[in-house]
Protein backbone atom coordinates (compact mmCIF):
# COMPACT_ATOMS: atom_id res chain seq x y z
CA UNK A 1 0.00 0.00 0.00
CA UNK A 2 1.38 3.03 -1.42
CA UNK A 3 -0.83 5.91 0.66
CA UNK A 4 -3.67 6.07 3.11
CA UNK A 5 -6.89 5.58 1.83
CA UNK A 6 -10.46 5.29 3.01
CA UNK A 7 -11.15 1.53 1.08
CA UNK A 8 -14.37 -0.46 1.08
CA UNK A 9 -15.27 -3.64 -0.34
CA UNK A 10 -18.29 -4.53 -0.97
CA UNK A 11 -19.92 -8.26 -2.10
CA UNK A 12 -23.28 -8.50 -3.50
CA UNK A 13 -25.30 -10.61 -6.44
CA UNK A 14 -25.89 -9.70 -9.49
CA UNK A 15 -29.32 -8.06 -9.60
CA UNK A 16 -28.83 -6.17 -6.21
CA UNK A 17 -27.50 -2.89 -7.68
CA UNK A 18 -23.75 -3.48 -5.80
CA UNK A 19 -22.26 -1.55 -8.95
CA UNK A 20 -24.76 1.16 -8.01
CA UNK A 21 -24.41 1.11 -4.21
CA UNK A 22 -20.49 1.69 -4.71
CA UNK A 23 -21.02 4.87 -7.12
CA UNK A 24 -23.91 6.21 -4.87
CA UNK A 25 -21.28 6.30 -2.27
CA UNK A 26 -18.94 7.83 -4.42
CA UNK A 27 -20.83 10.41 -5.24
CA UNK A 28 -21.61 10.95 -1.63
CA UNK A 29 -18.09 11.26 -0.62
CA UNK A 30 -17.41 13.63 -3.89
CA UNK A 31 -20.17 15.96 -2.43
CA UNK A 32 -18.09 15.88 0.74
CA UNK A 33 -15.23 16.84 -1.38
CA UNK A 34 -13.08 13.65 -1.35
CA UNK A 35 -12.16 11.66 -3.74
CA UNK A 36 -13.72 8.24 -4.80
CA UNK A 37 -12.42 5.86 -7.35
CA UNK A 38 -15.01 2.79 -7.30
CA UNK A 39 -13.38 -0.54 -9.10
CA UNK A 40 -16.18 -3.42 -9.64
CA UNK A 41 -15.07 -7.10 -10.75
CA UNK A 42 -17.74 -9.18 -11.86
CA UNK A 43 -17.49 -11.78 -15.30
CA UNK A 44 -20.19 -11.59 -17.91
CA UNK A 45 -23.08 -10.66 -16.08
CA UNK A 46 -25.40 -12.51 -14.58
CA UNK A 47 -28.15 -12.45 -11.68
CA UNK A 48 -27.58 -13.97 -8.61
CA UNK A 49 -23.67 -14.63 -9.21
CA UNK A 50 -21.54 -13.13 -7.11
CA UNK A 51 -20.15 -9.93 -7.69
CA UNK A 52 -17.35 -7.63 -5.76
CA UNK A 53 -16.89 -4.03 -6.05
CA UNK A 54 -13.82 -2.09 -4.35
CA UNK A 55 -14.22 1.93 -3.22
CA UNK A 56 -10.80 3.93 -2.60
CA UNK A 57 -11.64 7.38 -0.89
CA UNK A 58 -9.14 9.67 -0.73
CA UNK A 59 -8.18 13.67 0.27
CA UNK A 60 -6.26 13.77 -2.87
CA UNK A 61 -6.57 12.42 -6.28
CA UNK A 62 -6.33 8.89 -6.95
CA UNK A 63 -3.97 7.63 -9.66
CA UNK A 64 -3.55 4.37 -8.38
CA UNK A 65 -5.56 1.39 -10.57
CA UNK A 66 -5.97 -2.15 -8.63
CA UNK A 67 -7.89 -4.07 -6.90
CA UNK A 68 -8.34 -3.74 -2.55
CA UNK A 69 -6.79 -6.24 -0.62
CA UNK A 70 -7.18 -5.06 2.67
CA UNK A 71 -10.33 -2.91 3.27
CA UNK A 72 -11.05 -1.21 6.61
CA UNK A 73 -14.74 -1.69 5.81
CA UNK A 74 -16.82 -4.42 4.09
CA UNK A 75 -19.79 -4.70 3.39
CA UNK A 76 -22.43 -7.72 2.28
CA UNK A 77 -25.71 -7.30 0.90
CA UNK A 78 -26.72 -10.68 0.73
CA UNK A 79 -26.12 -12.81 4.09
CA UNK A 80 -26.19 -16.51 2.46
CA UNK A 81 -22.60 -14.80 0.90
CA UNK A 82 -20.81 -15.17 4.19
CA UNK A 83 -20.69 -18.98 3.42
CA UNK A 84 -19.67 -19.11 -0.06
CA UNK A 85 -17.17 -15.45 -0.52
CA UNK A 86 -14.50 -15.13 1.78
CA UNK A 87 -16.14 -11.85 3.25
CA UNK A 88 -13.44 -11.25 5.54
CA UNK A 89 -10.30 -11.90 4.01
CA UNK A 90 -7.35 -9.38 3.97
CA UNK A 91 -9.52 -7.57 6.64
CA UNK A 92 -7.31 -6.08 9.17
CA UNK A 93 -7.79 -6.62 12.68
CA UNK A 94 -10.86 -4.12 14.23
CA UNK A 95 -12.05 -3.83 10.65
CA UNK A 96 -16.15 -3.66 9.96
CA UNK A 97 -18.20 -5.95 8.12
CA UNK A 98 -21.45 -4.59 7.59
CA UNK A 99 -24.50 -7.24 6.57
CA UNK A 100 -27.93 -7.12 5.25
CA UNK A 101 -29.16 -10.12 7.42
CA UNK A 102 -32.23 -10.83 9.84
CA UNK A 103 -29.70 -12.47 12.05
CA UNK A 104 -27.81 -10.53 15.06
CA UNK A 105 -25.46 -13.23 16.04
CA UNK A 106 -21.98 -13.48 15.45
CA UNK A 107 -21.64 -17.20 15.20
CA UNK A 108 -25.02 -17.27 13.30
CA UNK A 109 -23.43 -15.72 10.76
CA UNK A 110 -20.20 -17.27 11.35
CA UNK A 111 -17.89 -14.37 11.41
CA UNK A 112 -14.79 -14.34 13.83
CA UNK A 113 -14.41 -11.94 16.55
CA UNK A 114 -11.47 -9.67 15.43
CA UNK A 115 -13.92 -7.82 13.65
CA UNK A 116 -16.72 -5.27 13.99
CA UNK A 117 -20.12 -6.72 12.62
CA UNK A 118 -22.57 -4.88 12.43
CA UNK A 119 -25.94 -5.92 11.07
CA UNK A 120 -29.18 -4.63 9.35
CA UNK A 121 -32.13 -6.38 7.95
CA UNK A 122 -32.38 -4.50 5.12
CA UNK A 123 -34.62 -6.77 2.87
CA UNK A 124 -37.26 -6.47 5.73
CA UNK A 125 -37.37 -2.71 5.05
CA UNK A 126 -37.26 -2.53 1.66
CA UNK A 127 -39.49 -5.44 1.17
CA UNK A 128 -42.03 -3.53 3.63
CA UNK A 129 -42.12 -0.22 2.16
CA UNK A 130 -42.26 -1.85 -1.33
CA UNK A 131 -39.00 -0.91 -2.15
CA UNK A 132 -38.08 -3.25 -5.33
CA UNK A 133 -39.70 -6.51 -5.84
CA UNK A 134 -39.07 -10.63 -4.80
CA UNK A 135 -36.61 -11.89 -5.27
CA UNK A 136 -34.69 -8.54 -5.68
CA UNK A 137 -35.64 -6.40 -3.39
CA UNK A 138 -33.53 -2.74 -3.78
CA UNK A 139 -31.35 -2.65 -0.67
CA UNK A 140 -28.46 -1.39 -1.85
CA UNK A 141 -29.42 2.34 -0.93
CA UNK A 142 -30.46 1.25 2.36
CA UNK A 143 -27.21 -0.26 2.77
CA UNK A 144 -25.07 2.87 1.86
CA UNK A 145 -26.98 4.44 4.72
CA UNK A 146 -26.18 2.31 7.18
CA UNK A 147 -22.95 2.16 5.82
CA UNK A 148 -23.09 5.77 7.22
CA UNK A 149 -24.47 5.17 10.49
CA UNK A 150 -22.06 2.46 11.43
CA UNK A 151 -18.88 4.21 9.84
CA UNK A 152 -19.13 7.92 10.32
CA UNK A 153 -17.31 8.50 7.06
CA UNK A 154 -20.15 9.93 5.66
CA UNK A 155 -23.04 11.85 6.32
CA UNK A 156 -26.90 10.30 5.89
CA UNK A 157 -27.88 13.76 4.38
CA UNK A 158 -25.33 13.39 1.60
CA UNK A 159 -26.10 10.00 0.72
CA UNK A 160 -29.87 10.49 0.31
CA UNK A 161 -28.79 13.05 -1.65
CA UNK A 162 -26.60 11.25 -4.41
CA UNK A 163 -29.66 7.84 -3.92
CA UNK A 164 -32.40 10.99 -4.78
CA UNK A 165 -30.20 12.36 -7.69
CA UNK A 166 -29.47 9.04 -9.72
CA UNK A 167 -33.14 7.42 -8.46
CA UNK A 168 -35.74 10.52 -8.72
CA UNK A 169 -38.10 9.71 -6.45
CA UNK A 170 -41.77 9.51 -7.24
CA UNK A 171 -42.76 9.10 -3.13
CA UNK A 172 -40.49 9.20 0.09
CA UNK A 173 -40.41 5.52 0.38
CA UNK A 174 -36.54 5.02 -0.62
CA UNK A 175 -36.21 7.90 1.86
CA UNK A 176 -37.91 6.27 4.28
CA UNK A 177 -36.75 3.30 4.11
CA UNK A 178 -32.80 4.72 4.44
CA UNK A 179 -33.76 6.64 7.48
CA UNK A 180 -34.66 3.58 9.37
CA UNK A 181 -31.81 1.57 7.81
CA UNK A 182 -29.66 4.59 9.93
CA UNK A 183 -31.81 4.31 12.44
CA UNK A 184 -31.97 0.00 12.75
CA UNK A 185 -28.02 -0.84 12.12
CA UNK A 186 -26.70 -2.79 15.02
CA UNK A 187 -23.42 -3.31 16.43
CA UNK A 188 -22.95 -5.75 17.67
CA UNK B 1 -17.83 22.78 -16.56
CA UNK B 2 -18.93 20.15 -14.48
CA UNK B 3 -16.89 17.88 -12.65
CA UNK B 4 -19.07 14.20 -12.26
CA UNK B 5 -18.31 11.18 -11.32
CA UNK B 6 -18.29 8.50 -13.95
CA UNK B 7 -16.21 5.47 -15.48
CA UNK B 8 -14.65 5.44 -18.51
CA UNK B 9 -17.55 4.37 -20.81
CA UNK B 10 -19.51 7.19 -20.00
CA UNK B 11 -16.46 9.23 -19.98
CA UNK B 12 -15.55 8.53 -23.56
CA UNK B 13 -19.86 8.89 -24.70
CA UNK B 14 -19.15 12.54 -23.23
CA UNK B 15 -16.22 12.59 -25.45
CA UNK B 16 -17.76 12.20 -28.57
CA UNK B 17 -21.29 14.04 -27.82
CA UNK B 18 -18.83 17.28 -26.88
CA UNK B 19 -17.09 16.44 -30.12
CA UNK B 20 -20.59 16.90 -32.04
CA UNK B 21 -19.85 13.81 -33.71
CA UNK B 22 -22.54 13.47 -36.57
CA UNK B 23 -23.25 9.19 -37.12
CA UNK B 24 -22.40 6.22 -34.92
CA UNK B 25 -22.74 3.21 -36.05
CA UNK B 26 -22.66 0.50 -32.96
CA UNK B 27 -22.24 -3.04 -32.03
CA UNK B 28 -21.94 -3.94 -28.47
CA UNK B 29 -19.26 -6.08 -26.99
CA UNK B 30 -18.50 -6.36 -23.27
CA UNK B 31 -16.29 -4.14 -21.84
CA UNK B 32 -17.22 -1.37 -24.04
CA UNK B 33 -21.20 -1.53 -24.42
CA UNK B 34 -21.46 1.56 -22.01
CA UNK B 35 -19.87 3.30 -24.34
CA UNK B 36 -22.44 3.33 -27.13
CA UNK B 37 -25.58 2.97 -24.69
CA UNK B 38 -24.96 6.07 -23.44
CA UNK B 39 -24.44 7.76 -26.97
CA UNK B 40 -27.84 6.22 -27.83
CA UNK B 41 -29.23 7.65 -24.80
CA UNK B 42 -28.01 11.21 -25.43
CA UNK B 43 -29.03 11.10 -29.12
CA UNK B 44 -32.65 10.13 -27.76
CA UNK B 45 -32.14 12.88 -25.32
CA UNK B 46 -31.45 15.46 -28.20
CA UNK B 47 -28.37 16.27 -26.29
CA UNK B 48 -26.63 14.90 -29.53
CA UNK B 49 -27.50 15.43 -33.02
CA UNK B 50 -26.41 12.45 -34.79
CA UNK B 51 -27.59 8.80 -36.78
CA UNK B 52 -26.99 6.22 -34.96
CA UNK B 53 -26.87 2.91 -37.31
CA UNK B 54 -27.46 -0.62 -35.08
CA UNK B 55 -24.93 -2.71 -37.52
CA UNK B 56 -25.24 -6.46 -37.75
CA UNK B 57 -21.40 -6.78 -36.80
CA UNK B 58 -18.08 -4.67 -36.00
CA UNK B 59 -17.27 -5.15 -39.57
CA UNK B 60 -20.14 -3.25 -40.49
CA UNK B 61 -20.16 -1.00 -38.04
CA UNK B 62 -16.26 0.24 -39.68
CA UNK B 63 -17.80 -0.33 -43.33
CA UNK B 64 -20.66 2.05 -42.62
CA UNK B 65 -18.74 4.86 -41.12
CA UNK B 66 -15.65 4.44 -43.75
CA UNK B 67 -19.03 5.61 -46.17
CA UNK B 68 -20.41 8.18 -43.68
CA UNK B 69 -16.85 9.63 -43.51
CA UNK B 70 -16.47 9.75 -47.49
CA UNK B 71 -19.67 11.64 -47.35
CA UNK B 72 -18.32 14.50 -45.39
CA UNK B 73 -19.62 13.36 -41.68
CA UNK B 74 -18.11 13.18 -38.68
CA UNK B 75 -17.95 9.71 -37.47
CA UNK B 76 -17.51 7.62 -33.94
CA UNK B 77 -17.43 3.86 -32.61
CA UNK B 78 -16.54 2.01 -30.14
CA UNK B 79 -15.39 -1.28 -29.75
CA UNK B 80 -13.28 -4.46 -28.13
CA UNK B 81 -10.68 -7.21 -28.35
CA UNK B 82 -12.63 -10.06 -30.83
CA UNK B 83 -14.99 -6.98 -32.52
CA UNK B 84 -12.01 -5.15 -33.03
CA UNK B 85 -10.45 -7.62 -34.52
CA UNK B 86 -13.11 -8.68 -36.69
CA UNK B 87 -13.08 -4.73 -38.42
CA UNK B 88 -9.18 -5.68 -39.19
CA UNK B 89 -9.50 -5.61 -42.99
CA UNK B 90 -11.12 -2.45 -43.05
CA UNK B 91 -9.22 -0.60 -40.45
CA UNK B 92 -6.81 -0.74 -43.14
CA UNK B 93 -9.10 0.14 -45.38
CA UNK B 94 -9.85 3.67 -43.30
CA UNK B 95 -6.58 4.79 -43.15
CA UNK B 96 -5.48 3.97 -46.81
CA UNK B 97 -8.71 6.57 -47.80
CA UNK B 98 -7.58 8.34 -45.23
CA UNK B 99 -10.29 8.96 -43.19
CA UNK B 100 -10.39 11.00 -39.99
CA UNK B 101 -12.48 8.53 -37.69
CA UNK B 102 -12.30 8.15 -34.53
CA UNK B 103 -12.66 4.92 -32.45
CA UNK B 104 -12.54 4.21 -28.90
CA UNK B 105 -11.06 0.79 -28.27
CA UNK B 106 -11.77 -0.81 -24.28
CA UNK B 107 -8.65 -3.67 -24.14
CA UNK B 108 -9.86 -7.12 -23.87
CA UNK B 109 -7.55 -9.60 -24.12
CA UNK B 110 -8.18 -11.95 -27.54
CA UNK B 111 -9.51 -15.36 -26.74
CA UNK B 112 -9.18 -18.22 -26.39
CA UNK B 113 -9.62 -18.77 -23.74
CA UNK B 114 -12.43 -17.25 -23.98
CA UNK B 115 -12.67 -14.27 -21.22
CA UNK B 116 -13.90 -10.50 -20.72
CA UNK B 117 -10.83 -9.00 -18.83
CA UNK B 118 -8.28 -6.79 -20.06
CA UNK B 119 -4.69 -6.64 -21.50
CA UNK B 120 -3.79 -4.73 -24.89
CA UNK B 121 -3.36 -7.99 -27.06
CA UNK B 122 -6.48 -6.90 -29.00
CA UNK B 123 -4.72 -3.21 -29.90
CA UNK B 124 -1.63 -4.33 -29.97
CA UNK B 125 -2.78 -6.57 -33.03
CA UNK B 126 -3.96 -3.53 -35.04
CA UNK B 127 -0.60 -1.76 -34.72
CA UNK B 128 0.25 -1.87 -38.04
CA UNK B 129 -2.83 -0.56 -39.77
CA UNK B 130 -1.84 2.97 -40.16
CA UNK B 131 -4.11 4.30 -37.42
CA UNK B 132 -2.50 7.03 -34.90
CA UNK B 133 -3.02 5.08 -31.35
CA UNK B 134 -3.24 7.36 -28.09
CA UNK B 135 -3.11 5.01 -24.84
CA UNK B 136 -5.29 6.32 -21.63
CA UNK B 137 -4.33 6.14 -18.05
CA UNK B 138 -7.29 7.88 -16.39
CA UNK B 139 -10.89 8.24 -17.79
CA UNK B 140 -10.65 12.01 -18.07
CA UNK B 141 -7.87 10.97 -20.58
CA UNK B 142 -10.12 9.06 -22.92
CA UNK B 143 -13.03 12.07 -22.89
CA UNK B 144 -9.99 14.19 -23.95
CA UNK B 145 -8.26 11.59 -26.32
CA UNK B 146 -11.62 12.14 -28.06
CA UNK B 147 -12.13 15.36 -28.73
CA UNK B 148 -7.84 15.83 -29.56
CA UNK B 149 -8.48 12.53 -31.74
CA UNK B 150 -10.75 14.61 -34.11
CA UNK B 151 -8.55 17.78 -34.37
CA UNK B 152 -5.30 15.60 -35.42
CA UNK B 153 -7.75 13.16 -37.59
CA UNK B 154 -8.85 16.29 -39.55
CA UNK B 155 -5.62 17.75 -39.87
CA UNK B 156 -3.75 14.68 -41.07
CA UNK B 157 -6.62 12.97 -42.46
CA UNK B 158 -5.41 9.33 -40.66
CA UNK B 159 -8.01 7.69 -38.59
CA UNK B 160 -7.58 7.71 -34.37
CA UNK B 161 -7.91 4.83 -32.00
CA UNK B 162 -7.96 5.66 -28.47
CA UNK B 163 -7.51 3.24 -26.11
CA UNK B 164 -8.47 2.58 -22.94
CA UNK B 165 -8.61 -0.54 -20.39
CA UNK B 166 -11.37 -2.55 -20.09
CA UNK B 167 -12.49 -2.87 -16.03
CA UNK B 168 -9.50 -0.29 -14.81
CA UNK B 169 -11.32 2.28 -16.94
CA UNK B 170 -14.49 0.94 -18.52
CA UNK B 171 -16.16 0.26 -15.63
CA UNK B 172 -14.17 2.28 -12.74
CA UNK B 173 -15.81 5.70 -11.85
CA UNK B 174 -13.96 8.61 -10.98
CA UNK B 175 -14.18 12.46 -10.78
CA UNK B 176 -14.49 13.70 -14.89
CA UNK B 177 -14.50 17.02 -16.04
CA UNK B 178 -17.32 17.55 -18.78
CA UNK B 179 -16.32 21.01 -20.76
CA UNK B 180 -18.96 23.30 -21.87
CA UNK B 181 -19.62 22.20 -25.76
CA UNK B 182 -19.36 25.92 -26.55
CA UNK B 183 -15.38 25.63 -25.08
CA UNK B 184 -15.11 22.26 -27.42
CA UNK B 185 -16.41 24.26 -30.43
CA UNK B 186 -13.89 26.92 -30.12
CA UNK B 187 -11.06 24.07 -30.11
CA UNK B 188 -12.41 21.71 -32.71
CA UNK B 189 -14.35 23.78 -35.57
CA UNK B 190 -16.86 21.54 -37.94
CA UNK B 191 -15.15 18.76 -40.01
CA UNK B 192 -14.44 20.24 -43.74
CA UNK B 193 -13.23 17.48 -45.39
CA UNK B 194 -11.38 18.18 -48.49
CA UNK B 195 -13.49 15.77 -51.07
CA UNK B 196 -16.67 14.19 -50.19
CA UNK B 197 -19.11 11.74 -51.74
CA UNK B 198 -21.88 13.79 -53.14
CA UNK B 199 -24.85 12.20 -55.39
CA UNK B 200 -24.95 15.87 -57.06
CA UNK B 201 -21.20 15.87 -57.92
CA UNK B 202 -20.65 11.87 -58.69
CA UNK B 203 -17.19 10.31 -59.03
CA UNK B 204 -15.10 7.31 -57.28
CA UNK B 205 -12.58 7.26 -54.79
CA UNK B 206 -10.00 4.17 -53.87
CA UNK B 207 -10.07 3.16 -57.50
CA UNK B 208 -8.02 0.30 -58.55
CA UNK B 209 -4.76 1.45 -58.36
CA UNK B 210 -1.30 -0.06 -59.74
CA UNK B 211 2.40 -0.11 -59.08
CA UNK B 212 2.64 3.58 -60.60
CA UNK B 213 1.21 5.31 -57.93
CA UNK B 214 0.51 2.91 -55.02
CA UNK B 215 4.09 3.25 -53.22
CA UNK B 216 3.83 7.00 -53.36
CA UNK B 217 0.29 6.80 -51.90
CA UNK B 218 1.92 5.02 -49.38
CA UNK B 219 4.75 7.38 -48.91
CA UNK B 220 1.27 9.91 -48.41
CA UNK B 221 0.35 8.27 -45.25
CA UNK B 222 3.95 7.85 -43.76
CA UNK B 223 4.30 11.40 -44.30
CA UNK B 224 0.84 12.13 -42.89
CA UNK B 225 1.81 10.10 -39.96
CA UNK B 226 5.20 11.72 -39.59
CA UNK B 227 3.84 14.78 -39.66
CA UNK B 228 0.91 13.94 -36.89
CA UNK B 229 3.78 13.88 -33.70
CA UNK B 230 3.71 17.66 -34.57
CA UNK B 231 0.00 18.69 -35.17
CA UNK B 232 -0.17 16.07 -31.99
CA UNK B 233 1.36 17.95 -30.29
CA UNK B 234 0.42 21.29 -30.74
CA UNK B 235 -3.29 19.91 -30.51
CA UNK B 236 -2.58 18.67 -27.16
CA UNK B 237 -0.41 22.64 -26.35
CA UNK B 238 -3.64 24.25 -27.28
CA UNK B 239 -6.16 21.89 -25.31
CA UNK B 240 -3.98 22.17 -22.28
CA UNK B 241 -4.06 26.50 -22.81
CA UNK B 242 -8.24 25.88 -22.68
CA UNK B 243 -9.13 23.31 -20.36
CA UNK B 244 -6.14 22.84 -18.56
CA UNK B 245 -5.59 19.17 -18.88
CA UNK B 246 -2.25 18.39 -20.93
CA UNK B 247 -0.37 15.21 -21.88
CA UNK B 248 1.99 15.25 -24.11
CA UNK B 249 3.33 12.47 -26.50
CA UNK B 250 4.75 10.60 -23.61
CA UNK B 251 5.20 11.84 -20.37
CA UNK B 252 8.57 11.77 -18.02
CA UNK B 253 7.95 11.91 -14.45
CA UNK B 254 10.66 12.20 -11.88
CA UNK B 255 13.47 11.11 -15.22
CA UNK B 256 15.98 13.70 -14.78
CA UNK B 257 17.85 11.97 -12.27
CA UNK B 258 16.47 8.41 -12.46
CA UNK B 259 18.62 5.24 -12.65
CA UNK B 260 16.08 2.84 -13.05
CA UNK B 261 13.17 4.23 -15.37
CA UNK B 262 9.77 2.23 -15.67
CA UNK B 263 8.30 2.36 -18.81
CA UNK B 264 3.92 1.58 -19.12
CA UNK B 265 1.22 2.31 -21.31
CA UNK B 266 -2.85 2.62 -20.25
CA UNK B 267 -4.20 2.26 -16.93
CA UNK B 268 -1.34 0.45 -15.17
CA UNK B 269 0.62 3.92 -15.05
CA UNK B 270 -1.45 5.29 -12.39
CA UNK B 271 0.04 2.44 -10.11
CA UNK B 272 3.63 3.12 -11.45
CA UNK B 273 3.33 6.59 -10.30
CA UNK B 274 2.53 6.28 -7.13
CA UNK B 275 5.28 3.26 -6.65
CA UNK B 276 7.44 6.49 -8.02
CA UNK B 277 6.24 8.42 -5.27
CA UNK B 278 6.68 6.50 -2.70
CA UNK B 279 9.96 5.48 -3.87
CA UNK B 280 11.08 8.95 -4.60
CA UNK B 281 10.39 10.19 -0.73
CA UNK B 282 12.42 7.33 0.15
CA UNK B 283 15.47 9.08 -2.18
CA UNK B 284 15.52 5.76 -4.89
CA UNK B 285 16.00 7.16 -8.02
CA UNK B 286 13.43 5.87 -10.01
CA UNK B 287 11.19 7.28 -12.72
CA UNK B 288 8.74 6.69 -14.67
CA UNK B 289 8.01 7.18 -19.32
CA UNK B 290 4.36 6.71 -19.64
CA UNK B 291 3.81 6.08 -23.32
CA UNK B 292 0.75 7.92 -24.36
CA UNK B 293 1.41 7.50 -28.32
CA UNK B 294 2.55 3.92 -30.23
CA UNK B 295 2.12 5.64 -33.55
CA UNK B 296 2.92 7.35 -33.90
CA UNK B 297 6.06 6.47 -31.89
CA UNK B 298 7.63 9.40 -30.10
CA UNK B 299 11.35 8.33 -30.67
CA UNK B 300 12.98 11.51 -29.62
CA UNK B 301 10.89 11.97 -26.18
CA UNK B 302 11.59 8.43 -25.50
CA UNK B 303 15.32 8.76 -26.04
CA UNK B 304 15.71 12.16 -24.16
CA UNK B 305 13.19 10.58 -21.01
CA UNK B 306 15.96 8.14 -20.49
CA UNK B 307 19.10 10.00 -21.30
CA UNK B 308 20.54 9.29 -17.60
CA UNK B 309 18.99 6.18 -16.75
CA UNK B 310 21.41 3.23 -15.86
CA UNK B 311 18.50 0.64 -16.42
CA UNK B 312 15.17 1.24 -18.21
CA UNK B 313 12.16 -1.94 -17.22
CA UNK B 314 9.60 -1.71 -19.67
CA UNK B 315 5.91 -3.03 -18.51
CA UNK B 316 3.91 -5.05 -20.76
CA UNK B 317 0.22 -5.80 -20.85
CA UNK B 318 0.96 -7.96 -24.31
CA UNK B 319 2.97 -10.19 -25.22
CA UNK B 320 4.09 -10.92 -29.01
CA UNK B 321 4.78 -14.61 -28.63
CA UNK B 322 8.18 -15.25 -29.93
CA UNK B 323 9.32 -12.24 -29.21
CA UNK B 324 8.41 -10.35 -26.13
CA UNK B 325 5.91 -7.27 -25.12
CA UNK B 326 5.42 -4.90 -27.97
CA UNK B 327 6.49 -1.61 -26.16
CA UNK B 328 9.67 -3.57 -25.18
CA UNK B 329 10.50 -4.31 -29.02
CA UNK B 330 9.38 -0.39 -29.25
CA UNK B 331 11.54 1.18 -26.94
CA UNK B 332 14.29 -0.93 -28.06
CA UNK B 333 13.96 -0.62 -31.38
CA UNK B 334 14.03 3.78 -30.17
CA UNK B 335 16.77 3.55 -28.42
CA UNK B 336 19.27 1.24 -30.74
CA UNK B 337 21.24 4.15 -32.66
CA UNK B 338 21.35 6.58 -29.80
CA UNK B 339 23.68 7.41 -26.83
CA UNK B 340 21.87 5.07 -24.78
CA UNK B 341 21.61 2.00 -26.71
CA UNK B 342 23.64 -0.10 -24.48
CA UNK B 343 22.11 0.59 -21.51
CA UNK B 344 19.48 -3.09 -20.03
CA UNK B 345 16.50 -2.56 -21.25
CA UNK B 346 14.29 -5.14 -19.38
CA UNK B 347 10.94 -6.31 -20.66
CA UNK B 348 8.45 -7.52 -17.98
CA UNK B 349 5.10 -9.15 -19.23
CA UNK B 350 2.22 -8.50 -16.31
CA UNK B 351 -1.22 -8.16 -16.07
CA UNK B 352 -2.44 -10.43 -18.78
CA UNK B 353 -6.17 -11.28 -19.18
CA UNK B 354 -6.98 -8.97 -16.07
CA UNK B 355 -4.25 -10.04 -13.66
CA UNK B 356 -4.55 -7.10 -11.73
CA UNK B 357 -0.49 -5.34 -11.47
CA UNK B 358 -0.24 -3.81 -8.05
CA UNK B 359 1.93 -1.69 -5.87
CA UNK B 360 3.31 -5.21 -4.60
CA UNK B 361 3.15 -6.46 -8.66
CA UNK B 362 5.91 -3.39 -9.17
CA UNK B 363 7.91 -3.51 -6.23
CA UNK B 364 8.72 -6.71 -7.65
CA UNK B 365 9.49 -5.74 -10.93
CA UNK B 366 11.85 -3.18 -9.33
CA UNK B 367 13.22 -5.90 -7.50
CA UNK B 368 14.56 -8.20 -10.31
CA UNK B 369 15.80 -5.26 -12.38
CA UNK B 370 17.98 -4.80 -9.89
CA UNK B 371 19.19 -8.04 -9.71
CA UNK B 372 20.98 -7.74 -13.39
CA UNK B 373 18.13 -10.36 -14.95
CA UNK B 374 18.63 -11.46 -18.75
CA UNK B 375 17.94 -8.55 -21.18
CA UNK B 376 17.05 -10.70 -24.30
CA UNK B 377 13.92 -12.52 -22.73
CA UNK B 378 10.53 -11.03 -21.63
CA UNK B 379 10.69 -11.78 -17.97
CA UNK B 380 7.06 -12.80 -16.85
CA UNK B 381 5.85 -11.19 -13.33
CA UNK B 382 3.72 -13.08 -10.82
CA UNK B 383 3.34 -16.50 -12.35
CA UNK B 384 1.59 -19.07 -10.49
CA UNK B 385 3.99 -22.05 -9.98
CA UNK B 386 3.42 -25.39 -12.59
CA UNK B 387 1.51 -27.96 -10.99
Amino acid sequence: MTKAYDEIRFHGRGGQGIVTASALLAQAFFYEGRYPQSVPVYGPQRRGAPVTVFLRVADQKIYQRSWVYHPRYVVVLDGSLIKIADVTQGVPDGGLILVNTPHNDREALGLGCSFQVAVVNADEIAYRLGLGGPPYPRINTLMIAAFSKVTGLVSLETVIRAAKERFPPKDDRMELGMREAYERVLLL
Amino acid sequence: MERIIMNGNSAAAYGAVLSRVQVTAAYPISPQTGIVEALAQHIASGRLKAKFIMAESEHSVMASLIAASEAGARVFTATSSQGLALMHELLHWAAGARLPIVMVNVNRAMSAPWTMYCDQSDIIAQRDTGWLHVYCEQNQEALDAIIQGYKVAEQVMLPVLVNMDGYYNSYTTEPVDVYDIEDVDRYLPPYNPPVKLDPNEPHTLHGGTGPHLFMEMRYQMWEAMEHARAVAQEADEEFGQIFGHRYGLTEAYGCEDAELVLVGSGSLVGTLREVVDERRERGERIGLLKIRYLRPFPTQQVRQAVASAQQIAVIDRNVSVGMGGVFWQEVRSALYGSQVRDRPVLGFIAGLGGRDVTPGTVDQIIQIARSNPPQDVPIWIELKERR
